[in-house]
């Protein structure tokens, strides 16, 4: 039973908890240090998904809500990737859940209020499990940027939630996808919580010509990197390998 | 100069925002799309073992509910085995150990049934083979405890997100009745402040003869719940 480890958080590339240009932090951040853990069974172990959990037009967000012969609103895209480890290899199989505005940058959400009308063929939940080769892809409409109150005026780049899960809990993660080319990304008190201009560029999807479906869909391409694992020297084997 | 190394970076934590329920949990952001959403059961019908509830409310700095918070949870069945191929033997068919949490959005309220975990076997210390006795239970003042050696008394992972959270939280439910296992408890007994290891331990209680624990978590100040780098 293999009990390798996953490579320590790289802290210094995560968001610190507490960021007072991003307010609600502010009184949502544990002051004390975390505590830190050797892995055990509870962390190097996480839910496995299959693909009974999903149907096939749950990765297709101009369709999976709208009525029949109808689609979504919008600019449509494909943001597609890899799910990839620290050491570059596939994680297949993985589960990968993406949600977002819709083209008016107004969320289907009882407490969104934003003027931004509703589209009535746009849902905005999609999730899809990544294939041998670590590969995934969501088919949507480009999200519209929208205001916030943070400062007085604030605005979102346009950008996707994407989460998750990898093979272990201790992989588990919540991101967003920005695009290339806003212009918003770099006034962003939520994206300027990343420490590191190379970490905030690794959240920018780069448009991806070769990926388009002519006369339809523009794409973005979007790899996503999780913990990688370690390979263990355990009773003078090496595991993980 | 030295050869680069060709690791790649994780891809780095942004906030799960208000809304996280649209994909995490359609149905409470007010909409039906999937054929099922997942994280709503946890144990599934066979799994044996006590049945629970596990309530509370995430606690801001500021003493006021989290009313936008999503929590997921992650626990072994009642002989301490998770539902994944590294954790040896095996879990009722059904039983998936996996669940979404979510809160009622007027006030902060939490709540999810499920059963009780066993007692988890802990990892062996890397490189020593089989369980050995303690070397330093509790840790010295460098933080270099040795884990390895007693079985985990029963517990829940949570991972907690929410808007104004930029990186998931990680923390453990433990519970009141396990005295004696949460003494010897490897990970409790690595809080080297005694008075902060409580903040982990759900109270047991009863509601129409229903077994339900308390377990308030607080994200900063007083009592300020212990969160864990895994």
């Amino acid at each position: 039973m293999s009990q390798a480890e996953f490579y320590q958080r790289d802290r210094e590339r995560h968001p610190p908890a507490l960021t007072p240009d991003y307010k609600t932090s502010v009184a949502r951040s544990p002051r004390n240090a975390l505590i830190s853990l050797q892995q055990s069974v509870s962390e190097i172990t996480g839910p496995v998904f299959g693909h009974n959990d999903i149907d096939p037009i749950d990765n297709d967000l101009i369709h999976n809500y709208a009525k029949a012969g109808e689609s979504a609103i919008g600019e449509r895209i494909i943001v597609h990737g890899r799910v990839l480890d620290e050491n570059g290899r596939p994680v297949a199989g993985t589960l990968v859940e993406a949600w977002q505005a819709n083209a008016g940058g107004r969320y289907r959400h009882k407490k969104d209020t934003y003027l931004a009308p509703i589209d009535p063929n746009f849902g905005g939940c999609g999730r899809t499990i990544t294939d041998e080769n670590g590969y995934y892809f969501f088919r949507t409409v480009k999200p519209g940027a929208y205001p916030w109150r943070n400062w007085v005026n604030n605005w979102r780049p346009a950008h996707i939630h994407m989460s998750i899960f990898g093979t272990s809990f201790s992989q588990r993660l919540i991101t967003q996808c920005y695009f290339e080319g806003d212009p918003l990304i770099a006034k962003c008190p939520i994206v300027k919580t990343i420490p590191t201009q190379d970490g905030i560029d690794s959240l920018v999807a780069a448009l991806d010509l070769n990926a388009t479906i002519p006369l339809d869909s523009i794409a973005y391409k979007f790899d996503i990197v999780l913990r990688g694992r370690r390979s263990t020297l355990f009773e003078n084997r090496l595991e993980g390998n | 100069m030295a050869q680069k190394l060709d690791y790649l970076k994780e891809t780095p934590s942004q906030t799960a925002g208000p809304y996280v329920h649209i994909g995490l949990a359609p149905g409470a952001a007010g909409f039906d799309i999937y054929r099922s959403e997942l994280g709503w059961d946890i144990a599934g019908p066979n799994a044996a073992g006590e049945r629970i509830r596990v309530e509370g409310v995430v606690i801001d700095g500021t003493g006021n509910p989290v009313k936008d918070v999503l929590i997921e949870a992650w626990q072994a069945n009642a002989s301490g085995v998770y539902a994944h191929p590294e954790s040896e033997g095996e879990v009722e068919d059904g039983f998936r150990g996996w669940g979404r949490v979510i809160t009622d959005f007027e006030t902060g309220d939490w709540g999810f049934d499920t059963v009780k975990p066993g007692q988890v076997k802990a990892r062996r210390k890397l490189g020593t083979g089989p369980l050995h006795e303690p070397a330093n239970a509790g840790g010295d003042w460098l933080g270099r405890a040795d884990e390895a050696h007693e079985d985990m008394a029963p517990h829940i992972n949570l991972w907690i997100v929410a808007r104004g959270i930029n990186i998931g939280l990680n923390t453990r439910v433990y519970f009141d009745d396990e005295a004696e296992a949460n003494a010897k408890d490897p990970v409790l007994n690595l809080i080297e402040w005694q008075n902060r290891r409580p903040t982990l331990i759900a109270k047991r209680g009863e509601r129409d003869g229903k077994v339900v624990y308390r377990f308030d978590i607080r994200l900063q100040g007083e009592n300020e719940t212990v969160f864990f780098d895994i």
